[in-house]
This record gives structure tokens, sequence and C-alpha cells, in this order.
């Protein structure tokens, strides 16, 4: 039950990254950045409005769109015109980023954990099937599948979501249909940065937030989007579930190597599909 | 005029495709751009759209230089584009390869959805599958619906018919005839003589990236010669 709420998150953040990778075709390197800023918002946020219920909603409501903001601006200034040149340099640019916020982060925040708690109506737990679970963990398995049925609704339903299916494919076709695609980008883009954000946001109150935190999850988020198949929504939240509960069992069975759980079920599933259990975009 | 090329000169990389290509399209006519395999037909069509612009030389659209903008643009100032690999979004239905090139002008008569389906019956049969699951000759059609539900002024139709069997070849001339009655300006690239002659008044020759010959069509159809160095 905990690896399926900690699948959530990685399903959130993993989600946002396979989207902006399926549309722009570039690998965020920068996204665990946003992800860490997201937290440390949360963490501002909340703290300037004194805790309690009505800081941490705003905070998991502001936060994302702080990261929106960031990647907005980041987009419309430097990434959009790098759209025309070659993909390596959009790949170094957000590697560039990745750096740069980090040192944001440090100047901003500073090297300090920092902590805040989850609002008073979700701390503690309940039973369930008599063993105890925490309240918030629950709240995480609501927010997770209604972050996909969201996105899955985005992509199929809006308008929007169907050019940037096809500008996965084709760019320059969607250019002679009328449509100006660098806005395209720009939205994917501003939105999985968002989901990032919301990812930092939802799981500050249930780690310490510090620097480094960005590369913790940039590893795995790479590494479900890979086993789920790149670009791919339902393959995210496929690769988060094995991830998330494969780490759980393991702290589970044999704790000191939890860890190589995880990695484990990566390589099997790399060596049973290499190109991602799900049908990858590219 | 509706759309005048000058001198355009154009590369892909290094490699110089077009050279010091001319043509004009008057307003509601049909012209045809004949030339063989690798001549420079689609490379014209392409640097027209702006997806291959030219390095030297103008375009102009309705007296306006459109040369150098964007594709996205160019479709707005009124260009429709139907390449020859058709480029369907194949993940997209019929129906949503439609909706997201909808474009809606003032004053003009409209090309919508249902209008589309009734030029071509069998799309609308289709609306609901898959662009990349339909035969290469819906994908034609769609290409062509895609392309009209833009409203554009003027349409620049690469070598509908390949790969067609007559029956259908029967079938485009008909609808783009339709076209034409409709007001429509086209661009029409072709390899096929007989049927681009059977459709337009006008046609330029390219071959290795030159305009060799122009004139009309009767002149081309009885001069053996000029389709024999032109080596169509
Ligand atoms: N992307 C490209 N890069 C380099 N050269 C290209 C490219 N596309 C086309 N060419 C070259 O440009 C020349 C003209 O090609 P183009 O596609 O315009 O011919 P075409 O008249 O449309 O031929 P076809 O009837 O086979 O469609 C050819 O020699 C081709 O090899
Ligand atoms: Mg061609």
């Amino acid at each position: 039950m905990v690896g399926l709420s900690r699948a959530m998150i990685l399903f959130i953040v993993s989600s946002g990254m396979s989207l902006v990778l399926g549309v722009l075709r570039v690998p965020n390197i920068a996204h665990g950045s946003l992800y860490m800023i997201g937290a440390f918002s949360a963490f501002s946020i909340s703290t300037l409005l004194g805790g309690g219920n009505a800081g941490f909603w705003l905070a998991l409501f502001l936060a994302p769109l702080v990261v929106a903001l960031v990647s907005f601006i980041v987009e419309r200034a430097l990434f959009c015109h790098l759209y025309e040149r070659e993909h390596l340099m959009l790949l170094l640019f957000t590697f560039a980023l990745m750096l740069i916020l980090g040192d944001l982060v440090k100047l901003f925040w500073g090297a300090d954990y920092r902590s805040i708690m989850a609002p008073p109506l979700l701390q503690g737990s309940i039973r369930i099937l008599g063993s105890p679970f925490p309240k918030y963990n629950i709240f995480l398995l609501i927010i997770g599948p209604l972050v996909a049925v969201g996105l899955w609704l985005f992509t199929n339903k809006t308008k929007i979501g169907k050019i940037s299916r096809a500008a996965a494919v084709d760019m320059e076709m969607v250019g002679a249909i009328g449509i100006n695609v660098s806005w395209v980008f720009a939205f994917t883009f501003v939105l999985g940065c968002f989901l990032a954000g919301l990812g930092g946001a939802l799981v500050s109150p249930t780690i310490s937030i510090t620097l480094g935190m960005d590369h913790d999850i940039i590893m795995e988020a790479f590494l479900i989007v890979a086993i789920g198949g790149l670009g791919n929504m339902w393959g995210a939240l496929v690769g988060s579930l094995i991830f998330g509960l494969t780490q759980s069992l393991g702290v589970l069975f044999w704790p000191q190597f939890a860890i190589v759980f995880p990695y484990a079920a990566v390589v099997i599933a790399l060596t049973w599909r290499p190109r991602g259990i799900l049908k990858s975009v590219w | 005029m509706m759309l005048e090329l000058q001198n355009i000169h154009t590369f892909y990389g290094l490699s110089h495709i077009l050279f010091d290509v001319s043509l004009t399209v008057k307003q509601g006519q049909i012209v045809c751009l004949l030339g063989r395999n690798g001549a420079g037909k689609t490379t014209t069509l392409k640097s027209i759209m702006g997806i291959a612009p030219p390095k030297r030389g103008k375009i102009l659209f309705k007296g306006e230089v459109v040369s150098g903008k964007a594709p996205y643009i160019l479709c707005r100032k009124g260009i429709g584009y139907v390449p020859d690999d058709r480029r369907i979004f194949a993940d997209l239905t019929v129906y949503e390869n439609l909706e997201i090139a909808l474009r809606k002008r003032e004053g003009r008569q409209q090309w919508d959805i249902p209008r589309v389906f009734e030029l071509f019956p069998s799309l609308q049969k289709f609306s609901g599958r898959k662009g990349g699951l339909l035969s290469g000759g819906e994908q034609k059609m769609l290409a062509i619906a895609r392309a009209l539900v833009g409203n554009p002024e003027c349409l620049l139709l690469d070598e509908p018919t390949e790969g067609l069997a007559p029956a259908m070849v029967a079938v485009f001339r008909d609808r783009i005839r339709l076209l034409k009655e409709s007001g429509l300006t086209v661009l029409l690239a072709e390899q096929n003589v007989k049927f681009t002659l059977s459709l337009s008044e006008y046609a330029y020759i390219i071959d290795d990236g030159r305009i060799c010959h122009q004139g009309t069509v009767a002149e081309i159809q009885e001069n053996e010669a000029i389709r024999t160095m032109c080596g169509i």
C-alpha cells in the first residue's frame, strides 16, 4: 500500500516528463529540478501561511503554478528559440537548466533540510484490513488516478491535446495546417513541468525537502518512462506501479537491499521488452 | 495574380535543387507542374509552403511577398497543402484529423467537415478510424479534405493520383473539377500527363530543377518533342 501511494507520486512526475518527451521529443533533464522547486515552494507557501489546513491546500495549489510560471518564462525566453536547431541543443539546454535551477534553489532556500506537515485533516491513519494506513497515502491514491484521468481527457478530448499528439509525430505538417507549433510546444512543456511541480508539492509532507532530491527523482522518472514506453502516459502509470511496488516489497522482505529491487525490475522489464512495456511514440 | 514565383533557388543543405524557377498562377485556374521523378515538383511546392524556403528569389501570394514566412502563416493567409506522401496524423482519427485543421474564414464559401464528407463519402464511413489505418487512396482523400477544411484560396496538390487505380483516378478528376468550379485556385504537381492535361489549361514542365517549358495544355499535348525532351 505504501508502495502504491509512492507509485502515484512517481506517476505524476514521470507522466509530465513523458508528455514532454513524447511531444517535444526531448528528455527534460531539468524535470527533477522543477519537482524540487515544487517541493520547496510548497514549503515556503505553507510556512508563510502558518501551516494548517489552508496553508497546505494553498501550497498544493500554488506551488505547481509557481513551477509552471518558471517553466513558461524559461520556455519563452530561451527554450523556444532552439526548436529549429538540432535536438542535441535542446538536450544540452535542459542539462544546463538543471544545473542553473539547482543553484538557484540553493541560493534561495539554502542547503538545510526542510519539512512540512500534512494538513490536520490528512494526519494520522485509518485501519484497512486490520493494518494502519496513513490518511495522506490514501489522499495520494485518490489524486494519482485523478491526474491520470485529467491527462487522458486532455490528450484525447481537447483540441490542443489532439494537436499535441499530431505534433509529436509530424510538427511540420501541423504547421502546414495553420497551427503555430511553437505555442503547442510551450503549452505542453508548461503542462509537463506543472506536473513535476505538483509531484513535488504532493511529496513534500512525506519526505524531508532538500537539495539533491532532484537527482533521485530524475533517475527514477527516466527509468519509469523507459520501461513504460517513451511518451506513453499509461506506460508511465505502469512503470510507476512497477517501480513503487517493487520498492516497497523490497522494504518488506529484504530491507538491506530494498533499493536494488526496483532497478532489478527495470532490468527485467527492459530485457523482456526493450522498447517499453506499452507502445512508445518514438 | 494569385501566386507568383520569381526566380527562386532552393537548397536542401548544400545541394542546389531548384534553379531560377518562375511561374504564375491566376485566380481560379488549375495550373499544373509536370515533371519526371526527382525533377523538383515536390520541392517547388514545399518552397511555396515555406517548408523548404527558397534561398534566393521571391514568392508572392496575392501580390504580397510571402517567401521566408513560416508554414502556419502561409496556411492562415490562404494556401492549402496536400503533400505527396499524405502525412496523415496516423494516431488521430479521420474526424480528428479534420477537426484540428478546421479554419473558418469570413466572407467566403465555407468548407466544413460535413461538406468534405459529402465530397468524399468514404471518409464519413471511416470517420472514427485512425488515420494510419486507412488505405493509400483514402489517405489521399483525407489529405485533400484536411487541406479543404482550412478554407484555402489556393491549393497546392502534390501527385493526387500517385499509386491509384484507374477508377479512383477518375473519381479524383471529378472531385478536382468540382473544386475548380467552386472557385478554388490549384497548383497541381503531377507525373500523370493524361490526368493533368484533362484538368488544367496551363502547364509548366520542370526537369532537373529548371522550368524547361511552359504553355497551354493543347500545345503540350500536340508537341511530342517537348514531352520527350522533358522526359514525361
Ligand atoms: N530532403 C532532401 N534532401 C536532399 N535532397 C532531396 C531531399 N528531398 C528531395 N531531394 C532531391 O531533390 C530533387 C527533387 O526532388 P523532388 O522530391 O522535388 O522531386 P519530385 O519531382 O517531387 O519527384 P517525384 O515525382 O518522385 O515525387 C531530387 O533529386 C531529390 O533527390
Ligand atoms: Mg514529389
